[in-house]
């Protein structure tokens, strides 16, 4: 895992609420047994007409938005399926962190195991940046892990909510299997304090 | 802890702690049951061989496949071919994942395959108490029996066939109260459908559900299945029903369910496990089930639905600007007018299967209905067992003659239609009424429209070539 404290980069407006995983990668691209080449299926359904053709009308594919990594979208991003594919298509489209008023549970539990920065801010700060990108594409933001702050372009700082323990591992570049790996004995000593319930293999 | 009222819950998080939320850490919950199916497993697997690590406990995990595979017919052998080459080195992989691994596996078109969420109670490994996890987020089925399940990502995944251990902070709890009683011709997925109407497709995000009242209890767990099944449709990664005796019943002889003396101290031990007076949730719903109609989605997620009697809501009313919005754009999605009746519209797909209805009861109360009665011309039907053994059973009672006979197909088991990466899939355009849980663009096919109803509407839906109010084709029978 590469270590994530701060950086910069221009926005992407999706102002669209329950953006859910089917739209963030259709279930036909889950045929997949690794996770590279899943930026080519972000938003398939959205980007693409039928004919293959891409889609001028939609934001992503505007030349203006080309290189954005933060992309701020409606509430309730991520509802749906639990497929972890879709942070890896995100991010294999070159987003680093997505902006939104809530997530869904499941997409931000995997989102952070990525490094894909879920990025909980207050609607009129969603709004704000909404309507930043859209008028002027040339937009950055900040994003400031260590200081857990998102700065807009006119200085003001926005504090957003992150677990201890995901910051933890996301600054320091380590993932989070790690840290139950190093708890054996207390699996071990769990185990053998409570009946097993099922066992599958009989 | 132990003297305050506790919810269910609660009861089942506290006695898998194996170590405490801090503030710097959440906390670490010991897993029961970790389910795996082909799609969301590979990466994870992937991961333990490169870090050289053993899936810790093979004899607490299943596998089965379900997502991507076929359910066209099988050959002259017996074996159900893999046209997808995909699909084909995905299954592969999967095989070979479980065999290196350990890992009990059921193969496509063994007698005890099908979708993931159907057959860990079908086999008795979903029990009262027990905390079950599956990359799936419709993992919150299990829940019926007064599980703590829920879906997780690929990584999770991984944590959990490393170390059989999850990491969690603990969610708030919502109350959902459905008392009264059902009506005829309306259902459990009537039920489900009516509270995500209410509560919104992100209202229980945060929460776990437990569903009470007369309603809940008067069910049968086929139907308290098809209700957790669809929490996540709500936000809520887990939707729970406190176990008795229709449990009990219901998992008693199953091939995993303690036998003997077992069976008497586990039932005791599950007796424990309901809600204690006066235990505090988080938050309350309450859905009245005497004045439930048979409910239908008219939009692109499964909040956007309604009494099949009503009307497609009007944008112009919506509350708020963004739900404007959102409706403009479900209604373009789905070639639909404000103020719309959806009763008599017409269909071209009806699919009766998925982890939510594709039980054997689903496939009896849909038999029920059909029997003597053709599909309208025009009409595809697809009917997808949720397990082989489902399907067994089915063609035991005779069933699939009754689907057959009436034009329908029968097919074998899998999640099929409600994903739609296996080639079963509406093309652009077509409108489906289908038993399964969302109704996103492009959910069933690209360009497909879903109409989520229950297992009754679709029949009559088939039956009529239209949105069709089961209660019209009621069988006395069915009271």
């Amino acid at each position: 895992m590469e270590k994530i404290t701060k950086f910069t980069g221009r926005i992407a407006p999706l102002p669209i609420n329950d953006i859910d995983t089917d739209q963030i990668i259709p279930a036909r691209y889950l045929k997949t047994t690794d996770k590279q080449g899943l930026g080519q299926a972000c938003f398939f359904d959205w980007r693409y007409h039928a004919d293959g053709t891409p889609r001028e009308d939609f934001v992503l594919n505007q030349p203006q938005y080309q290189g954005a990594t933060v992309l701020v979208a409606g509430h309730n991003f991520g509802c749906g399926s639990s497929r972890e594919h879709a942070p890896w298509a995100l991010m294999g489209m070159g987003f680093r962190a997505i902006v939104s008023s809530d997530f869904a549970d499941i997409f931000r539990n995997n989102a952070l195991k990525n490094g894909l920065l879920p990025i909980i801010v207050d609607e009129e700060t969603k709004q704000q940046l909404i309507s930043l990108a859209q008028e002027d594409p040339e937009t950055t933001v900040t994003i400031d892990l260590e200081a857990q702050v998102l700065i807009l372009p006119d200085g003001r700082s926005v504090t957003f909510p992150i677990d201890a323990f995901s910051r933890y591992c996301l600054l320091n570049g380590v993932d989070q299997l790690g840290f139950l790996l190093s708890l054996e004995e207390d699996v071990a000593a769990y185990e053998a304090s409570h009946p097993q319930r099922v066992t599958t293999t009989v | 802890m132990s003297s305050n009222p506790r919810t269910l819950f609660e009861k089942v998080w506290d006695s898998h702690i194996v170590k405490a939320q801090t503030a710097d850490t959440p906390a670490v919950l010991y897993i029961d049951l970790h389910l795996v199916h082909e799609v969301t497993s590979p990466q994870a697997f992937t991961l333990l061989r490169e870090r050289g690590l053993k899936v810790r406990r093979p004899d607490k995990t299943l596998g089965t496949m379900d997502h991507s595979t076929p359910t066209t017919p099988r050959n002259e052998l017996g074996i159900i071919p893999v046209v997808d080459a995909e699909a084909a080195k995905q299954l592969d992989q999967f095989t070979k994942n479980c065999q290196d691994f350990g890992i009990p596996m059921y193969a496509l078109g063994t007698e005890n395959q099908g979708i993931v969420h159907v057959i860990g109670p079908e086999q008795g490994l979903t029990q009262p108490g027990m905390t079950i996890v599956c990359g799936d987020s419709h993992t919150s089925t299990h829940g019926a029996f007064g599980a703590l399940a829920f879906g997780i990502g690929t990584s999770e995944v991984g944590h959990v066939l490393a170390t059989q251990t999850l990491m969690q902070y603990k969610p708030k709890t919502m109350a959902v109260r459905v008392d009264g009683k059902l009506a005829a011709g309306v259902t459990a997925k009537d039920i489900i459908l009516g509270i995500i109407a209410k509560i919104g497709v992100g209202g229980g995000t945060g929460y776990v559900l437990e569903y009470m009242g007369s309603a809940i209890r008067s069910l049968t767990m086929e139907g308290r299945m098809t209700i957790c099944n669809m929490s996540i449709e709500g936000g809520a990664r887990a939707g729970m029903v406190a176990p008795d005796d229709t449990t009990f019943n219901y998992i008693a002889g199953r091939p995993y369910a303690p036998k003997g003396e077992a069976w008497e101290e586990a039932v005791a031990a599950w007796r424990t496990l309901p809600s204690d007076e006066g235990a505090h949730f988080d938050a309350e719903v309450t859905l009245n089930a005497d004045e439930l109609i048979p409910m239908i989605t008219y939009g692109t997620n499964p909040g956007m639905g309604m009494p099949i009697t009503g009307v497609v809501p009007d944008p112009d009313n919506a509350k708020t600007v963004d739900e404007k919005i959102a409706l403009d754009k479900a209604l373009r999605y789905m070639g639909l007018q404000p103020n719309e009746r959806l009763l008599g519209k017409k269909i071209d797909v009806v699919f009766i299967g998925s982890c939510t209805n594709s039980r054997i009861s689903d496939l009896r109360e849909a038999a029920r209905m059909l029997r003597g009665r053709k599909v309208a011309d025009g009409v595809r039907m697809l009917v997808v067992p949720g397990s082989q053994r489902v399907k067994a059973q089915a063609e035991q009672e005779g069933l699939h003659e009754i689907f057959k006979a009436a034009g329908a197909e029968w097919r074998e088991a899998g999640c099929s239609m409600c994903i739609a990466m296996n080639g079963d899939q509406l093309q652009p355009g077509q409108y489906a009424v289908s038993t399964s849980n969302r109704n996103f663009e492009g959910r069933q096919g690209k360009g497909g429209r879903t109409f989520l109803a229950s297992p009754l509407t679709a029949v009559a839906s088939a039956i009529n070539g239209c949105v069709t109010d089961p209660r019209e084709l009621f069988v006395p029978e069915m009271a």
